[in-house]
């Protein structure tokens, strides 16, 4: 398989486009969805480039010269239009064949012996494997990044992971629904999360019985998924835990179930409101408390404008949020129109992920790929493991992105990204590339891995003659700031990208 | 440093030419010129057949397979001994630079690998989520001194553990590999906000490091020809350089011995055992065994019962081992209580394994343990003055 991408990423909205329903009715919805939105002084500006550069590098993966220009005649609203009107939509990248195959039960491992026991848990890392690839293949050629880096957003917020869940199949559902209601509405998601057979399993809720309630899930669906620490008690989760008994998956279907006869039908008080609480009710008195929307509004800010979000402007867009009954689109659009958002002091304040850094540099430079098993390990090398995120908290990023290790690891993958023409030479003559050791943990891993490195490709030459005659524009596309170090005089070319994309600030978004 | 202390430090005008550690260098009471090798056994090591209670009959009642005969336990005392294959650690242990310690963990134990060493690696409650290693919450609350290469060194993988969130931390697969990339980094300059004076931090420390780094000493030792026995190799070439280091972390895996048990824990202990034989050789060679604390981890132990594949399940407390010139060996802790076993027949814990952590931060350093610990710990009284 061979992903070309030597158009720009908003060439498949084309393609798009000529889909059913056309685009036209969605863009209309939409700005009805938006509400009253004062009509502010930028309301007619068009953004420009480097806004319209600003605007794609933070809400998608990275972009080049034409889709900035497609964007830099568009005012701010028209943008976020444009942006939010193809989400939404279904992965364009088919999922692998065993997510529609019959629920392997999750007691298949009981009763093997030893050698048939490792038979299948082989079978279920490479598994595994093949889900991480089928994500990241659809980073890459989706033709709505926002709708990826949203998923992933989810993923980050309603944390599950593989290495507990051990159930690929789960794993493909629980992200289907974070991106089925990726910019839809955060409480359906919060209601389809708390159900979601991985998360039962990830939080424990399948152990919480009555007479023996198991906290997990109550505890961290308050600390984490709604309210953010202190704003809480620990009673409120011990009588929340009480009102989610019962809920559990029956493991040989792989689906949620409610067990009636170990729910503790009990009067229950949770954060004032007392009665007999079940789950749902648990849930909806958490979406009711105005901090729920303050605490997504800030965490949505932290992903899209600045680390530190601006108590006012949280308080505005969490209003949005709560208003609309929390529709995720009318926040995002009113983060994404604010001053805040373009304002010079929050410009390349943000490091980027390792998917943001690998998705986004194949991307924006139109590397065409092969599979994408160098780019799966790539970012689990830089500490982005996909479908398994270290704890219940997710990846802390920000800062915590790099240290000496992941910001050499981050340089040596560019450097090799952008030597990969000359690498094809070296391989040919028998030696330059290594796989390395986590290669070997996929079936054939290491002379795959060799191969998709070969697939790689780099048309330098077509990629920069797209700033002939504006050499100027070259480093404005590609660097959110100005470099650390500037270029030595009559550096260009291929060694200008090499300098640009090693410098520090490249780093940033 | 989060972005508002940046902005709080940046802010002041008093602040004119900012290094890294510098604010800090000139009160660092910590004697960081005494060396930390923590050794990580991944996988959950079975601390049962590692420090065998022989004489309690309901150890070989629980494990009909998988029990280590009376007579091939090496006897620390009438009740304890070690497996046979930790026989090149009887020299230490009779010298009385072993201290053994029995019962290690802590309240609410999890039997997730994942969440248990996420627990160890930032010394949280098991209720509690924290971000930052406790090694590297350790070196910012006082940091080595600014001419150090480093705080620490991770060696052999990229996985920060207990140094994660720790800005002069490094980890290297071998000194020669790091040395090769270091090339990368360049340190230039401030930053204009605090994501980009991270990164160009991080950049200077890792030429600062890479600067100090180089040297390759010939040793009289012998190195075991296994991966632990080369990360040992690295620890004693770092230690060698005179770089300046506070600690190195070192790991050995595959511990987790759900089936065949026997046969692999057999082995991986006595890679363990020569490999720390050789690390005492090689650093006695330096003349620094004296200035050295080697600290055993695992992200727990593995259940009493034996399972039905000749193997062990996940389990809790479990024995831990520290060595130097300066400990004074012994047992300590409480030997394993297999009659009172908890719900999941798992081992009750006697010693905090952060009881440990204030032991190195205490008892080895003299630095004050309660911002990396977050609460106060007892330490082990295993340090001769």
């Amino acid at each position: 398989m061979s992903h070309s991408r030597s158009g720009f990423f908003w060439r498949p909205f084309d393609s798009l486009r000529r889909g059913p329903g056309g685009s036209i009715p969605v863009l209309t919805l939409l700005g009805a969805l938006s509400g009253s939105v004062p009509s502010p002084a930028h309301a007619a500006v068009p953004l420009g480039f480097d806004d319209a550069r600003h605007l794609l590098n933070r809400t998608s993966y990275a972009a080049g010269p034409a889709d900035i220009e497609a964007f830099a005649g568009l005012t701010r609203e028209q943008a976020v239009d444009r942006l939010v009107a193809w989400t939404g939509q279904p992965a364009v990248t088919p999922p692998p064949a065993w997510a529609a195959e019959p629920f392997e039960s999750l007691r298949r491992f009981r009763g093997m012996g030893p050698e048939e026991r490792k038979l299948a848990l082989r079978e279920m890392y490479q598994k595994a494997f093949e889900l991480q690839s089928w994500w990241l293949t659809e980073m890459l050629v989706t033709p709505s990044p926002l709708t990826e880096k949203m998923t992933l957003f989810w993923h980050n917020h309603f944390v599950s992971s593989q290495q507990k869940v051990r159930s690929p199949q789960l794993m493909y559902r629980q992200n289907a629904l974070l991106r089925r209601h990726a910019l839809g509405n955060f409480g359906d998601l919060l209601h389809g999360i708390a159900r979601d057979p991985a998360m039962v399993i990830y939080l424990d809720s399948a152990s919480n019985r009555k007479g023996q309630p198991n906290e997990n899930f109550a505890r961290e669906v308050m600390e984490l998924f709604t309210l953010g620490e202190g704003h809480y008690t620990e009673r409120d989760v011990k009588e929340a835990a009480r009102a989610f008994t019962g809920w559990g998956i029956d493991p040989d279907r792989g689906e949620f179930v409610f067990r009636p006869r170990a729910h503790d039908d009990g009067v229950k008080t949770v954060l004032g409101r007392t009665g007999n609480l079940d789950g749902n009710a648990v849930l909806g008195i958490l979406l009711a408390q105005p901090q729920t929307a303050e605490f997504v509004a800030a965490k949505l800010w932290r992903e899209f404008v600045s680390p530190d979000p601006d108590p006012a402007e949280v308080r505005r867009v969490a209003a949005v949020l709560r208003e609309s009954g929390y529709e995720i689109r009318p926040a995002l659009r009113v983060l994404l129109t604010s001053d805040s958002f373009y304002a010079p002091e929050n410009r390349a304040v943000l490091i980027k992920s390792p998917v943001e850094l690998v998705v986004g540099t194949l991307r924006q430079f139109s590397f065409a790929t092969g599979e994408p098993l160098p780019f799966v390990l790539g970012v689990a090398a830089l500490g982005q493991n996909l479908f398994a995120p270290p704890n219940v908290r997710g990846w802390p990023g920000g800062e915590m992105w790099i240290n000496s290790t992941t910001l050499l690891a981050r340089k040596a993958f560019l450097d090799r990204l952008f030597r990969v023409e000359e690498m094809r030479a070296m391989a040919a003559g028998g030696g330059g590339v290594e796989a390395p050791g986590m290669a070997a943990r996929v079936a054939d891993g290491r002379s795959r891995y060799l191969q998709a490195m070969l697939d790689v490709q780099f048309d330098g030459g077509k990629w920069l003659s797209q700033f002939d005659g504006r050499p100027q524009l070259l480093q404005r596309v590609v660097l959110a700031s100005a470099p650390v170090t500037e270029p030595p005089p009559g550096v260009q070319g291929m060694e200008l990208i090499r300098h640009l994309v090693l410098d520090p600030a490249y780093q940033l978004k | 440093m989060n972005r508002r202390e940046f902005l709080n430090a940046v802010g002041a005008a008093t602040v004119t030419a900012w290094t890294p550690g510098m604010a800090f260098a000139q009160r660092t009471g910590a004697g960081y010129d005494r060396l930390l090798v923590l050794v990580e056994l991944k996988g959950g090591n079975d601390g049962l057949n590692t420090v065998v209670p022989y004489a309690d009959p309901a150890y070989s009642g629980l494990r009909p397979r998988l029990a280590i005969p009376r007579d091939q336990v090496l006897q620390l005392d009438p009740q304890a001994g070690f497996h046979p294959a930790l026989e090149p650690l009887m020299a230490s242990w009779k010298s009385h630079e072993l201290a053994v310690v029995q019962g290690v963990g802590y309240p609410g134990a999890n039997l997730s690998h994942f969440r248990s060493i996420d627990i160890w690696d930032t010394a949280s409650n098991s209720n509690e989520y924290l971000t930052d290693g406790w090694l590297a919450r350790a070196f910012a609350a006082s940091p080595a001194p600014a001419a150090f290469a480093a705080d620490a060194v991770v060696v052999g993988g990229a996985e920060m553990g207990p140094l994660r969130g720790g800005v002069r931390a490094i980890a290297l697969a071998s000194p020669e590999q790091f040395l090769r990339q270091a090339r990368y980094a360049a340190p230039a300059g401030q930053g204009r906000n605090a994501a980009l004076h991270h990164i160009l931090r991080v950049e200077e420390n890792i030429a600062q490091a890479a600067a100090r780094l180089s040297g390759n000493r010939a040793f009289a030792t012998e190195f075991p020809t296994n991966p632990f026995g080369n990360a040992v190799r690295t620890t004693a070439q770092l230690v060698a350089g005179e770089a300046g280091i506070a600690a190195v972390k070192i790991a050995l895996g595959g511990f987790d011995t759900h089936s065949g048990q026997p046969g692999r824990h057999a082995q991986l202990l006595k890679a363990l055992a020569e490999g720390l034989a050789a690390l005492k050789l090689a650093l006695v060679e330096l003349n620094r065994w004296d200035s050295t604390l080697v600290m055993t981890y695992s992200e727990f132990g593995r259940r009493p019962r034996e399972n039905l594949s000749s193997g062990t399940d996940h389990g809790t407390a479990s024995a831990h081992f520290l060595l130097g010139g300066r400990v004074k060996g012994g047992l300590y802790g409480m030997p394993p209580a297999l009659s009172r076993l908890d719900g999941n027949g798992n081992l009750p814990f006697a010693v905090d394994f952060r009881d440990l952590y204030a032991t190195v931060l205490e008892r080895w350093w003299g630095a004050d343990p309660t911002r990396a610990l977050k609460a106060r710990f007892a330490p082990l009284d295993v340090v001769r003055v």
